[in-house]
């Protein structure tokens, strides 16, 4: 298990070494160019050139990597080309809004999904399956910032059961949780009803009902743990299509987390933060990954971490 | 006599010996049972106007082929019909005074695990492999009493010390994973009778088991059912199981009762014509010496082939398990080990042994299907100096027949380019001889033409396994590999396409390669027989020296676990194995004992 783990932990240094290159090649790459957007647009060609020459950027490629390596690795993410401080403090200011977000998202997904594809399993064929499938659709499909505002039209306009927006108690939190986890409950609510119907099918499940349990506990005791295998490996994945909604749902809520920090930089070409928010974003879905590896062998006794 | 159970949990009683039939009021009473099922083309019956009566202490049989309707009955009795498309459509169901048909499922949820229990063919998939043996045996308890969590573990051990599990504390935190399939069943079987139900219903109990664990199994159902007064309902297609443990028989076909009787009396004088054929149909094992051996091994006193089709020596197959920090490989599962046979034109080789000992390795490897060490030669030509083109020549002189016919045929193909298929691969012919050549097939697999334009799910099972036939034979192959190829089929069937299979070997001279657990089977169709323990060969010789003269103890203990399909040969105790069979994975560098053969006459090979 721990020799699993540290594997693990290895590899998922690597493959932040190769998000680092990349992302730092499609950078050097853009069109836009940092130092323009520094200066602004009265600034002389001496001033621009100057600017370059102190940020290092008419520095051919490898070696402008190689200083940022050299630096990350020393844990200097760089500072910041517009608000002139260090990423570092600047991420880690904003870091725990978007976690807190992150956490209502994921507790959201799995409430609704896992009820929703549950009842639809049991009563498979019925009106309610067809209208919680159809439900489901819609969240799966919808984009999330017509989500976003559609519910605060509803619940925080007309209703006003919620604020506008603004970060702070947890009635702040309900409608971007929501907003950001009703896709990932759409496709759980597919996924957890295909898997649980295929469970109920399971010889194991009539020995259950042979046994003389009730209904309610074969669901429960022998089916669930079975069913919701499928979906934890997706928790991991779903980490990762959470960073490209928190972009999006903490701009529409005005939510003060790092999306909003990254949708500034990338407004500016403010490159160290894009950077910095790129790493910590690979480094949660990594983590996320190995989370959910993790955790498959508690459930299912049959999985073995090698 | 059997060994009681070392605990009060089964109260061991002589008086509670089985009533003589028909005196006692039934425990169980089944009157004029109807059960449909709606399908596309609307309501089908599978069950008609079934009667009978159940006594304490009683071992009914429902004995029938696939589709007789007995594992409906069994699932009707219980409730448990498959919701919604199959429901009893009329008569009764009565468990002492109780009407179960009309009872609602709350109910019934009281009934079912205490006063009537089952357990099913599948011992591998009838336990949850998420919840361990502790709590699935303790929920059963706990739903139906009132104890507390102390003495429900108390129950739970005892009831697994009653059914022979050993180390039963230690069972109770293992996982299904953790158990061999006879363990397994075990367990089934100390869930169903833990709370003494007044009727056990065992639907194919012992199909899915090992013959050397079947007998173990069926001893244990009988000194527990002998021990509580149980009334066992016992459903199977197997007439040796039939007459091992049956006090009456009923005969099933298309759901409707054929014939019910004492079962001595079913055996030794049927009354209907369907019965006879059925007994006649199930493969016996001759004790009697009568059947003379191929002239070829007369000539061939040393029991060296000359000329073999096949020839495989000290054939190897391991797997590699990975492990540790690096993930390198640290032990090896030893499938196949130093295994040397041979086999002539015209000859059947049976390979027989318990699941895992290696046979269907050993055919994968022959017809290039796993990585091996060792010189495998076919038709002259070995298949590891090969080239690639070559060693695709060679593989069209060796086909192979799986055991599930259904799983065996694309769904999405048509059956006739199915058999065409390795035709085309080969590139003989062109289309229209190629048709002509596969409707010669069918017809010869006793198919007609006109069916190859059909799918595979229009066909039954026995018809499915001779269109495998006719594509293992498309490629005129001097070597056929079967696979368990007939252990899926009911017994008539399994008949017809053994002689099918006969008949070709004398008319083309092929050579089988003959995988069977099923020892009856074996004795029946095989000139030669290889017993196969732990990946080793450990005794090979012709038929009649391996059946009428076993040498090697694991040979006997096989040859003896048979039911055999006669109830005046019941046997009081069965062979039992104490302990499971070793396992074959072993750390790198770790050798296993090789076994020597020597010849102990007339080419007969048994390990020292």
């Amino acid at each position: 298990m721990i020799a699993y783990i540290i594997r693990r932990l290895i590899q998922s240094a690597l493959i932040l070494l190769g998000v680092s290159i990349i992302t730092f090649a499609l950078l050097y790459l853009l069109p836009a160019d940092p130092v323009r957007q520094i200066a602004g647009r009265s600034a002389t060609p001496q001033t621009v050139e100057n600017i370059r020459q102190q940020l290092g950027l008419d520095q051919p490629f490898f070696i402008q990597y190689w200083r940022y390596l050299t630096n990350l690795l020393s844990g200097d993410f760089g500072r910041s080309y517009i608000q002139r401080s260090e990423v570092s403090e600047l991420i880690v200011a904003r870091l725990p809004a978007s976690l807190l977000l992150m956490v209502g998202a994921i507790i959201c997904e799995l409430a609704i999904g896992l009820s929703m594809g549950l009842v639809a399993a049991v009563k498979r064929g019925s009106v309610t399956d067809q209208t919680l499938m159809v439900t489901s659709f819609v969240g799966v499909s919808a984009p999330q910032f017509v989500v976003g505002l559609l519910l605060l039209y509803v619940f925080a306009v007309q209703l006003g059961w919620f604020p506008i927006g603004g970060y702070g108690t947890w009635r702040h939190l309900v409608l971007p949780s929501l907003t950001l986890g009703i896709l990932g409950a759409g496709w759980y609510a597919r996924m957890m009803r295909s898997s649980m119907i295929d469970v109920l099918r399971q010889d194991y499940i009539r020995t259950a009902r042979a046994k003389g349990l009730q209904r309610g506990t074969i669901l429960l005791r022998h089916a669930f743990p079975n069913a919701i295998l499928p979906v934890v490996a997706m928790i991991g994945i779903d980490i990762g299509i959470f960073m490209g909604g928190i972009v999006v749902v903490e701009s529409v809520f005005g939510w003060p987390g790092i999306g909003q920090l990254a949708w500034q930089a990338i407004q500016r070409v403010d490159i160290p933060i894009i950077m910095g928010v790129t790493l910590v974003s690979a480094c949660a879905i990594v983590l996320g990954n190995l989370l959910a590896d993790i955790v498959a062998p508690f459930i299912d006794p049959r999985i073995k971490l090698r | 006599m059997s060994v009681a159970p070392e605990t009060g949990a089964m109260e061991a009683s002589a008086t509670n010996r089985r009533p003589a039939v028909g005196t006692a009021t039934p425990v169980l009473d089944v009157a004029h049972l109807s059960v449909t099922v709606r399908g596309d083309d609307g309501e089908r019956e599978v069950v008609s106007d079934l009667s009978f009566s159940l006594s304490r202490g009683e071992t009914l049989c429902i004995a029938g082929e696939s589709g007789s309707g007995k594992s409906m009955t069994s699932l009707a009795v219980m409730g448990l019909l498959p919701q919604p498309a199959a429901r009893i459509s009329a008569g009764s169901v009565r468990l002492g005074d109780i009407e179960l048909t009309r009872l609602s499922e709350s109910r019934m949820c009281r009934i079912r695990g205490d006063r009537v229990a089952m357990i099913f063919q599948e011992p591998m998939t009838s336990l949850n492999p998420v919840l361990s043996i502790g709590r699935q045996l303790t929920e059963a308890i706990e739903v139906h009493t009132a104890l507390s969590r102390g003495q429900v573990r108390q129950r739970a051990i005892e009831a697994l010390q009653a059914v022979r599990i050993p180390e039963a504390e230690r069972r109770l935190t293992q996982y299904p994973h953790e158990l061999s399939g006879g363990m397994r069943q075990r367990v089934m079987i100390a869930m169903a009778l833990a709370l003494k139900p007044d009727v056990l219903i065992a639907d194919e109990p012992t199909t899915a088991l090992d013959v050397t664990v079947q007998g173990e199994v069926l001893e244990l159902l009988r000194d527990l059912q002998r021990d509580t007064g149980t009334a066992l309902i016992l459903i199977t297609h197997d007439m040796g199981v039939v007459a091992e443990m049956a006090d009456r028989v009923i005969v099933m076909r298309n759901g409707a009762m054929v014939e019910q009787g004492d079962v001595a009396d079913i055996f030794s004088r049927p009354k209907t014509d369907y019965t006879r054929e059925l007994l006649a149909a199930v493969p016996r094992m001759r004790r009697e010496a009568g059947v003379a051996a191929p002239a070829l091994f007369e000539a061939e006193a040393g029991g060296a082939i000359s000329n073999p089709v096949a020839s495989v020596s000290d054939l190897k197959v391991r797997f590699d398990l990975h492990g540790g920090f690096f993930g390198r490989v640290d032990r090896r599962v030893h499938a196949v080990e130093n295994v040397s046979f041979q086999i002539a034109r015209n000859e059947t080789l049976s390979l027989v042994g318990e699941s895992g000992c290696g046979k269907s390795t050993t055919a994968k490897a022959i017809a290039g299907l796993v990585p091996y060490a060792g010189d495998i030669v076919v038709e002259g030509r070995n298949l590891s100096g090969l080239s690639r083109t070559d060693r695709n020549a060679v593989r069209r002189d060796v086909q192979m027949i799986f055991q599930d016919p259904y799983a065996s045929l694309d769904p999405r193909m048509r059956v006739g380019d199915l058999v065409e298929e390795p035709l085309v691969v080969h590139a003989i012919g062109d289309r229209t001889e190629r048709r002509e050549r596969v409707a010669d097939l069918f017809e010869r697999v006793g198919l007609s033409a006109g069916q190859m334009d059909r799918y595979p799910h229009e066909f039954s099972g026995g018809q499915r396994q001779r269109i495998c036939i006719a594509r293992a034979l498309a490629l005129n192959p001097k070597l056929i590999i079967a696979d368990e190829s007939v252990s899926a089929l009911d017994v008539s069937v399994q008949a017809r396409v053994l002689r099918l299979l006969k008949d070709l070997q004398r008319e083309f001279g092929i050579a089988y390669l003959f995988i069977s657990h099923d020892m009856a089977v074996v004795e029946n169709i095989s000139d030669r027989v290889a017993v196969m323990y732990l990946g080793q060969i450990v005794e090979i010789g012709t038929r009649d020296q391996v059946f009428f003269d076993p040498r090697h103890p694991y040979t006997k203990r096989l040859i003896d676990a048979v039911p055999v399909p006669d109830p005046a040969h019941r046997r009081a105790q069965f062979a039992r194995l104490d302990r499971e069979i070793p396992s074959a994975v072993r750390r790198v560098g770790e050798e296993p004992n090789r076994v020597t053969l020597s010849d102990v006459g007339g080419g007969h090979l048994v390990a020292a």
